[in-house]
């Protein structure tokens, strides 16, 4: 696949949100907001990039050789909650300010099943380094647009009448829904046709 | 055979090693990138009570602590937990005046409806929850000032100050309150108060219904016949919105006794010897 129709599919066509329902923890509860769900967004895609090269590197380098493939969940789960510690030292170092604007999302990072989804379907893919980087990105980018877009859609709900009972949590479940439905419109075949092949 | 085995030492070996490796790693990444934090808030931390129980409208202490020593904060008062001790303490760190903030602030729970006090429209058999119980038309009390019950306030008590009774409410120990307000902000018929700890008489209803209405529902309701404010004007106790208050303002609070005796329904109560 080449490196268009990998971005396409992983905002798109397989957007881990809305179509692979994975990370919905933070879909729901930080998209109270505009700021705070873009705050999140690029947290969560900085993290996926970096964790689908080094689980990749992971797989091809010490997995497969010792042919222990079984423990793929395991390790990654590990590396994955080290590297957002680590990232989190990191970014409170050098950069203040970012810290101050990702600060409390990073942690919550640690349990999105999203990074770990993106990890495992990288590596059942058998990409290649770049592709797996490229695969990660969009997906955080993926992410990102739903968030987004999902924050939009709460912010102007809290102005509307709103059926007292389906108030907060289950009017944006409901929405959530629809915007997922809206999204079945990117498959396969738009795809192939869009990139040719 | 000697496959598996192997294959099974690989595994350990090479998962025991990763987490040796990542945990080193981070040790070491944790010392290395340290960052200095400042004095003033290290020391204000210390003060604080670390409860993080969010009175002070910032998140948890860390975030009023840094916002002192910020400057964006000027109130050393906010700390309604920690009370006058920490007051102190805060106002020597930042070098100011630890002023007054007014007395001590406990919740009480205003309600007496319990198991057959208060009637039941209907049996909730739901999520114990009282926000969930609230959702499904608004309770299954009949009283819908009154409290459900269920305890959202048990649990989101920071300090467990607060337990179950025998009779289906709940009660506030206030030798334990920190005066908080989570379970004020948390109950969703309001039937949490907040009032002073010195006093020693509380209205213990939350109805706001018609005399004929709270009577109808529950025997210790409020119903608002005003002869706490007209027989002892100097008591304090004023009738809103068909709802006694006691205003503890005023100072002589001479009549309580008389009045919670005169109380028609006995919804006044003493909460103190």
């Amino acid at each position: 696949m080449t490196y268009l129709g990998i971005i396409l599919t992983y905002v798109f066509v397989s957007n881990l949100v809305l179509s692979q329902f994975l990370g919905l923890c933070p879909f729901i509860g930080v998209s109270k907001n505009t700021e705070s769900a873009v705050g999140m967004g690029f947290a969560v895609t900085f993290v996926m990039s970096l964790a689908t090269l080094i689980t990749w590197a992971l797989q091809n380098f010490v997995l497969v050789p010792l042919r222990i493939e079984f423990l793929q969940t395991v390790t990654f789960i590990l590396v994955i909650a080290s590297l957002v510690q680590l990232v989190e030292m990191a970014v409170r170092k050098f950069s203040p300010p970012l810290y101050q604007a990702l600060g409390i999302y990073l942690p919550l990072i640690t349990t999105n099943c999203g990074v770990l989804g993106i990890a495992l379907i990288s590596v059942n893919a058998e990409y290649g380094p770049m592709e797996s980087f490229l695969a990660g990105l969009s997906a955080g980018i993926g992410f990102l647009l739903a968030l987004l877009l999902m924050s939009g859609i709460r912010e102007r709900l809290d102005t509307e009448r709103v059926p007292r009972h389906l108030k907060g949590s289950p009017i944006a479940f409901i929405s959530g829904g629809l915007m997922a439905l809206a999204f079945m419109a990117f498959d396969k075949a738009l795809l192939s046709n869009l990139i040719g092949g | 055979m000697v496959d598996i085995i192997l294959r099974i030492l690989f595994a350990f070996l090479s998962i025991s090693a990763l987490g040796a490796l990542l945990g080193f790693g981070l040790a070491v990444a944790a010392r290395k990138l340290r960052v200095e934090r400042d004095k003033t808030v290290e020391s204000l931390m210390s003060s604080l009570p670390g409860l993080n129980c969010g009175a002070c409208g910032y998140p948890g202490c860390e975030g009023y602590a840094e916002a002192l020593a910020s400057g964006q904060e000027s109130n050393v008062t906010k700390c309604s937990p920690g009370g006058a001790e920490v007051r102190q303490a805060v106002a020597q760190t930042l070098g100011v005046e630890a002023g007054e903030s007014g007395p001590r602030q406990v919740a009480r729970l205003a309600c007496l409806g319990g198991d057959g006090i208060a009637l039941r429209d209907f049996q909730y058999a739901g999520y114990s929850d009282c926000e969930a119980a609230k959702v499904h038309f608004d309770g299954d009390k009949g009283c819908k000032h009154g409290c459900l019950g269920l305890g959202s306030c048990v649990k989101s008590c920071p300090v467990d100050a607060i337990s179950y009774t025998e009779n289906g409410l709940v009660r506030v120990d206030e030798e334990k309150c920190i005066g908080c307000e989570v379970c004020v902000t948390v109950c969703p018929t309001g039937a949490m108060h907040m009032v002073d700890a010195e006093s020693k008489w509380f209205v213990a209803c939350n109805s706001t219904d018609k005399a004929k209405a709270t009577k109808a529902v529950c025997s210790a309701g409020c119903i608002g016949c005003r002869i706490c404010e007209r027989k002892f004007p100097e008591a304090g106790f004023k009738v809103e919105d068909n709802l006694s208050v006691l205003a503890y303002t005023k100072e002589s609070g001479e009549g309580r006794r008389e009045a919670a005796e005169a109380c028609p329904v006995k919804c006044i109560i003493r909460t103190k010897d």
